[in-house]
């Protein structure tokens, strides 16, 4: 019953705020209303059945020699790929570990995953997404799935990024090996990299290992940012081996360590930052007769933070704030295939362990330091079961997926306990909360039509920030924020739609989301409270709102001019509003990109254009003002040399040819982006 | 059920023994020791007496509050008498004047009749010209005696204002000192204060019904300051201002205070404002 009342709700909300998005309903009408009349039934081959979902695959690894000319820059960060979706837009506070938003919502309404294993980042000013402890060299690609189509691995509002580890899996290629190296002239950032595999039937091994190290950048306008450097290696191993011929035992491990990174948008620098991901799996092919796929997996990781303003002038009182966040989890999944169903069902669960602390050093030697725990040693045990069914309904495909969690948390630290009990005097040490998802997602062919359309509902638990966080400052707002442990969940209802029109030189498509979600948890001025941070304009709890709206629509056009030279472009309209009608903070302003590219498979040119309009809607109550409009090109070139066996390439490139300063809405505080920057990469594999 | 029964027998072992701890006899028991964890401050010989003078937490008689715990041994056969009649009389002598400070009466502690428990508050610590000394005069079987031993008051080792001395608007001299928190925490602290008159040199009375407002602030964090806190209002059962005090990290506080009186005329003490950083009428702590 509920369910039917959300829909409805959702659809009451989709007339109502439909105002502002008018224009975008007219041009879905255009394209809807033809179907009836002309369209003609299809049966799709079976391994098409990933287009029911709207996801979106980043590759991001290049086995085959081929793939480099698909990547605009191969050793990028891992950033610069992601940045690559169209959905995906990265916050920057520096030029490191940027933070991905999906459907413009940040980390806490997002489930990032490495392989299906959850972490969480150890920095309580979000320093470290979980992004920042992988790199290229790990990685085959990023999966990213809108909205509650991403609750595979755990609770979503906004969507899911799973970033899948590169790996062998059996294939008969051998020893292989090859060495990267890439230059970039702008904060004169080199890459080096190597990797060496083994894979037979029986047995597989990846090892890789990479090094980046980058000093300032510059925005256009030769405009020096300072403490924008950073210094990162990562090293990473996984292999796998056939016990029997149905049944592999596998494993992973990841060291990544970044030093000396620059945050110049906030306050604090990083002196370390450090996680150890590992993972032991068990995979078989058949269980219980009907069962297939069966695939288990027992992994742990220990992330630790370390923030630093030894080296920043001017600062007001000095402080140490260390940060751990350790996760212990497992999950089993297997899949069933009937007649016209294909399952999948998968248990889950993990227990994460938050730590922060912050130091302060007073003025005056012979006052005591000043401490504080920011994060209050919370103990998050969560598991859920996720079940999936994709039905083959003649001529249509319906995805129906459900997840139900059960998530506890606890204040595991007295000190922390009695802190936060200064705010709120009745506060339970532990509490739990269930959780639950349920969407369903349909697509239909009239080739050369297709229409997708989704609705769902789900919620999500506060993150330990927004529950325990106890005086974390926000540079981009200026106040200092405290978590409320008795903030409801906030539960999201979802309609999605996807109209496209393919045939083999033009691809266009038009989609749009829309989130209707309660209980949408935002800081809140309280005015009564004193600001701890020195220069801080005020305390912001967080609070449930009674609802926020989102909008997220695109317009997206391939266009093959000749079998080598394509054209693509892509426009986005995103808004974002209150139940007050305000504005929500870090809502995109229109935006586009497009690109041309001639590819002939040894030689690849590419021109990409991308720019946002003047920012319209914004709120300054959370610092944020209008980002002005901009347009920046890049232009890039790649070649593959061969030599016998061995094959080279290289790949040259130029950024921001025109050197415009410049900064989008998620650059924290305004800071610039990176002007002109050239930059070459070269990878020589060995087979 | 092994453990529940485990369970059930400490449980009556314990309620056993304290039940017979609080048998109230008069005969002294010094099997037990009742000072045992307490700090000794000074031990008096006078009379073929031994008045131990003891303190929980503090090694010395400070400046504040101090409470103490008096026992009086008869050096003859090293008993303790029970209920001795105790009444002291500490003298500040200064180099024109002497004065006292704010005391309360000598009682017996609640569990053992041979301690009793008061507490002084000295408003200044002695230094090289100047001096503290407490005349005790006591009655211990049938026979009252006099001793007065100097004293030696320190400043708290941090330095920190717990006691403060000053003419209210009324034109009457106040003492305000505070008694908890001994141990300041980072969480909701219960506050106590006294509030004594100064009615002459050597007699100080406490004041009842008026209210102690609570400001507290970091200075060292741009006066940081804390949610929830509570006024100091009068608890007539412990005679004492209580209210409450938080504390959102460790380092250095400063209570900025107000005493108002019963109809809220202000006595002493300004509000912290963004011109005016501190009131001149305050608290320290560190923690």
């Amino acid at each position: 019953m509920n369910i039917i009342k959300c829909v409805q709700k959702v659809c009451a909300i989709l007339m109502a705020a439909s105002r502002p998005i008018n224009w975008w309903m007219f041009i879905l009408g255009i394209f809807i209303f033809p179907i009836g009349s002309n369209a003609q039934e299809l049966v799709l081959p079976k391994d098409s059945i990933i287009t029911i979902n709207l996801d979106e695959v980043i590759l991001i690894s290049a086995r085959k020699t081929l793939d480099y000319h698909h990547q605009p820059k191969p050793l990028s960060t891992l950033d610069e790929y992601l940045e690559s979706s169209k959905k995906v837009d990265m916050v920057k506070r520096g030029a490191y570990a940027w933070e991905p938003t999906l459907n413009n919502m940040f980390s806490e309404r997002l489930s990032v995953t490495i392989d299906g294993m959850r972490i969480f980042g150890a920095c309580t000013d979000k320093m470290d997404p979980v992004t920042s402890y992988v790199d290229v060299s790990n990685l085959s690609q990023a999966h990213i799935a809108s909205g509650q189509q991403g609750t595979e691995h755990g609770n979503t509002i906004g969507g899911a990024i799973n970033l899948e580890l590169d790996r062998g899996n059996f294939k008969e290629t051998g020893l292989y090996g090859g060495v990267e190296t890439g230059f970039e002239s702008n904060n004169q950032m080199s890459v080096v990299g190597a990797e060496l595999n083994y894979s037979n039937s029986n047995f597989y091994v990846d090892t890789d290992i990479i090094y980046r190290k980058a000093e300032n950048y510059f925005a256009g306008g030769d405009e020096e940012v300072e403490f924008s450097q950073f210094e990162k290696y990562n090293f990473s191993a996984n292999g796998g081996y056939k016990i029997a011929e149905d049944q592999a035992l596998t494993a992973s491990l990841i060291y990544d360590e970044a030093r000396d990174v620059g945050y110049p948008a906030l306050t604090m620098d990083v002196s370390l930052a450090r996680a150890i991901i590992a993972s032991v799996g068990f995979e078989q092919d058949a269980l219980c007769g009907s069962l297939s796929n069966w695939k288990s997996k027992l992994y742990f990781n220990k992330v630790t933070h370390v923030m630093d303003d030894t080296k920043r002038p001017d600062v007001p009182i000095h402080m140490d704030m260390p940060g751990w966040s350790n996760t212990y989890g497992f999950y089993s999944q297997a899949v069933l295939q009937a007649k016209k169903h294909q399952f999948l069902f998968k248990v889950d669960g993990y227990y994460n362990i938050s730590l922060a602390e912050m130091t302060m050093y007073p003025n005056d030697p012979d006052e005591l330091p000043m401490f504080m725990l920011t994060w209050p040693d919370v103990r998050t045990a969560n598991g859920g079961v996720y079940a999936e069914d994709e039905l083959d309904l003649n001529g249509s495909f319906l995805k129906i997926a459900t997840r139900m969690t059960v998530q506890n948390q606890n204040v595991a630290d007295e000190f922390g306990l009695n802190s936060l009990r200064i705010f709120y005097p009745e506060m339970e040490k532990s509490k739990t909360r269930f959780l639950k998802s349920i969407s369903g997602q349909w697509h239909k062919m009239w080739m050369p039509w297709h229409f997708n359309a989704g609705l769902s509902y789900g919620d999500r638990a506060p993150s330990v920030t927004e529950g325990y966080g106890f005086y974390l400052f926000n540079s981009f707002d200026n106040h200092d924020y405290i978590g409320d442990p008795g903030l409801a969940t906030e539960k999201s209802m979802e309609a999605n739609t996807k109209i496209s029109w393919e045939k083999s030189k033009l691809k266009l498509s038009a989609e749009a989301n829309f989130f209707h979600i309660a209980d949408y948890i935002i800081g809140e001025i309280d005015p009564s409270l004193s600001v701890m941070t020195i220069g801080a304009e005020g305390v912001k709890i967080y609070k449930n709102l009674e609802y926020a709206n989102l909008l997220n629509s695109s317009l997206d056009i391939e266009y093959a001019i000749l079998p080598e030279l394509k054209w693509s472009g892509l426009i986005s309209y995103h808004r974002g509003t209150d139940n007050n009608g305000i504005n929500i903070p870090f809502i995109s302003p229109f935006s586009y990109r497009s690109g041309l590219q001639f590819d002939n498979r040894s030689f690849s040119v590419a021109l990409r254009l991308t720019g946002a309009g003047k920012q319209m809607n914004y709120n300054p109550e959370f610092g944020e003002d209008q980002t002005q409009a901009y347009t920046v090109c890049s232009l890039t070139f790649g070649k593959t040399f061969k030599f016998n066996n061995d094959s080279m390439y290289v790949k040259f490139g130029v950024e921001n040819i025109f050197d415009e300063n410049y900064s989008t809405y998620t650059d924290w505080k305004n800071i610039p982006r990176m002007g002109r920057n050239f930059f070459l990469t070269l990878s020589y594999s060995i087979n | 059920m092994k453990t529940i029964n485990f369970f059930l027998i400490i449980f009556i072992a314990v309620i056993g023994l304290s039940s017979c701890s609080s048998d109230g006899d008069d005969s002294s028991k010094i099997e037990e020791n009742p000072m045992d964890g307490y700090n000794l401050l000074t031990n008096i010989e006078a009379n073929g007496h031994s008045l131990e003078l003891y303190s929980e937490g503090r090694t010395g008689f400070t400046t504040g509050y101090n409470e103490i715990f008096i026992r009086i041994k008869n050096n003859a056969d090293n008993n303790y008498y029970a209920h001795p009649e105790i009444t002291w009389m500490p003298v500040m002598h200064m180099m024109g004047m002497n004065h006292s400070c704010p005391i309360s009466e000598l009682s017996i502690s609640d569990g053992y009749n041979t301690v009793a428990k008061g507490y002084i508050v000295f408003q200044m610590p002695g230094n090289a010209d100047e001096f503290w000394d407490i005349t005790f005069t006591y009655k211990v079987g049938g026979q009252e005696f006099s001793v007065t031993e100097t004293i030696d008051v320190t400043a708290p080792s941090n330095g920190k204002q717990t006691v403060a001395t000053f003419m209210g608007s009324d034109d009457v001299r106040y003492v305000l000192a505070m008694v908890e928190p001994t141990y300041p925490e980072v969480a909701v602290n219960d506050i106590r204060a006294q509030l004594f008159k100064m009615e002459s040199m050597v007699n100080f009375t406490l004041v009842e019904d008026y209210t102690v407002t609570l400001d507290p602030r970091m200075p060292g964090m741009g006066n940081h300051s804390s949610p929830n806190n509570e006024d100091l209002t009068f608890d007539a059962a412990s005679k004492s201002y209580k209210g409450k005090l938080s504390l959102t990290m460790t380092g250095y506080w400063k209570l900025n205070l107000k005493l108002l009186n019963s109809t809220g005329e202000v006595l002493k003490g300004e509000d912290v404002t963004e011109e005016n950083d501190a009131s001149s009428l305050y608290f320290e702590l560190e923690l």
